[in-house]
């Protein structure tokens, strides 16, 4: 799952046409996209560099660089492992590649997996690089996904950073007592840990939430920042899936 | 590991979408009973924590090491309804911000690693708790056993969810063994340190495991005899 997550600036600022669309269209665009690449039919290849071109010319308008982009596509690997396991486990007729029987349906299956699977994490990474976490929150709320999700979002974002200094103190804390997990029968040390930072965690969000009340709090939170999408937004935004639902429809006639 | 997109179809994609959107409507107004108005706060610490519990490392064994999924663990602490949300949350985020597991699979990962991690983890520690003592330290092995069980059966909801909308020709039925065989060991390592973690909770703030209030007793007001 979520190994090591470096929880540092996702969000490149810039100031380009795609910095400067409302998220609540970046993030039915960057949907629709994705929808359109898994639906590509699997009998063809060339709609993965159309797709690819597109999201390379997204990248280019949005300035961001192309060692950003690779450097946060390590969250893959496990996924890209899987695939490789793919032509050895599958079934079907057999293909000798330098020596090594492979199955053919494996290796179009895993081919597959890696195009749709990077195109996807390309297209988040682009995302979340050309719009403020703050901002992707209120986009949420704009495509109608329910306040009280939201606001756990919000809160979540907001507290993490704190949550994760807390765990890092008390590992610190551990290792300068000379504690290093080397066993199962360490588990308890990282259990009570775990359960202090539970308790830690609980009783923040009781206090933050009291805070809350004494400023006004009546379960809503206030719009400070209003991003209202004009219709000529939705026309820019709407360019890339545009491309992809095109490519594979085209994909579907002419396979 | 989060599925990523490419990986089932795209009509089983959306279909699942649409499942795990009803079941996250369900848990919003479950958490709402659980937590009333302090939901929003208290589930959002919740949900960093899960956030961050993910990342402590345990040892395995020679040189490999495993880390939380936490679902029972939240289910356990704060309510099955309000786990779903953290949980769930924690994966939109994830998605969404870090691009890890994929947008059009969001619905996948939150019907396996939410909804039926908890559905069958939670229901799994409410029968144990039947069957144990009436007395609070019972809430840790249901929690062991609640653990245990739910990580392979997600397992196993995913080959069934590949079975229906899988992309590569795998020989389902031996897929199924060897998920199953690895997510027992992997569930073990859960099972251990959500007990354990339940346990010391329990300990310092018994009042704060939902699993626990079960065996909250009413106080009884007893009067002595005057004069005595």
């Amino acid at each position: 799952m979520s190994g090591g997550h470096a929880h540092h600036q996702l969000y490149l600022d810039r100031e380009t046409a795609i910095h400067r669309l409302a998220p609540q269209c970046k993030i039915a665009a960057v949907l629709v996209f994705v929808i359109a690449v898994v639906a590509t039919p699997r009998e063809t290849d060339w709609p993965y560099a159309v797709y690819a071109l597109a999201l390379l010319g997204v990248a280019a308008v949005a300035r961001v660089p192309a060692l950003v982009v690779v450097r946060r596509m390590v969250v893959e690997i496990p996924f890209v492992i899987f695939a490789l396991l793919l032509p050895i486990i599958a079934r079907g007729p057999r293909v000798d590649v330098l020596g090594v029987s492979l199955s053919a349906n494996g290796l179009e299956s895993a081919f597959i997996l890696l195009a749709k699977g990077t195109l996807g994490v390309v297209a988040s990474i682009l995302l979340a690089a050309t719009t403020r976490p703050r901002d992707l929150l209120l986009g949420l709320q704009r495509l109608r996904m329910p306040e009280t999700l939201v606001q756990i979002m919000t809160f979540m974002f907001r507290y993490v950073e704190v949550v994760l200094a807390e765990m890092t103190r008390m590992r610190i804390a551990r290792e300068s007592r000379g504690f290093q997990a080397r066993h199962a029968g360490h588990l308890r040390v990282l259990a009570n840990s775990a359960g202090a930072l539970f308790i830690r965690s609980y009783e923040r969000g009781e206090r933050v939430h009291l805070a809350m009340l004494s400023r006004g709090y009546v379960g809503r939170m206030p719009v400070l920042v209003d991003v209202r999408s004009a219709p000529s937004q939705w026309a820019v935004a709407a360019l890339l899936p545009l491309v992809a639902v095109a490519t594979t429809a085209a994909a579907w006639v002419i396979r | 590991m989060h599925v990523p997109d490419g990986f089932i179809n795209a009509p089983v994609s959306l279909a699942a979408g649409v499942v795990a959107a009803a079941g996250l409507a369900i848990c919003l107004r479950g958490a709402r009973r659980e937590l009333d108005e302090k939901t929003a706060p208290l589930a959002g610490l919740v949900a960093a924590f899960v956030f961050a519990v993910q990342m402590i490392n345990f040892p395995v064994g020679v040189g490999t090491s495993g880390h939380l999924m936490g679902g029972v663990l939240a289910a356990v602490l704060v309510g099955p309804y309000t786990g779903v949300l953290c949980v769930s949350v924690v994966l939109i985020v994830q998605a969404l911000f870090f691009a890890d597991g994929g947008l059009s699979a969001l619905g996948v990962n939150i019907i396996l690693m939410a909804l039926v991690t908890t559905l069958a983890g939670y229901g799994t520690v409410l029968v144990v708790q039947r069957l144990l003592p009436n007395k609070r330290a019972s809430a840790v092995p249901a929690a062991f056993v609640g653990a245990l069980v739910s990580v392979p059966i997600a397992a196993l909801a995913f080959v069934a969810l590949y079975a229906v909308g899988g992309t590569a020709d795998l020989p389902l039925a031996e897929v199924a063994l060897a998920m199953f065989g690895v997510h027992v060991v992997i569930g073990i390592g859960e099972a251990l340190i959500t007990a354990l973690t339940v346990g010391s909770v329990l300990t310092v703030r018994p009042d704060l495991v939902h699993a626990a209030r079960r065996y909250e007793q009413e106080l009884e007001l007893r009067t002595a005899p005057a004069g005595s």
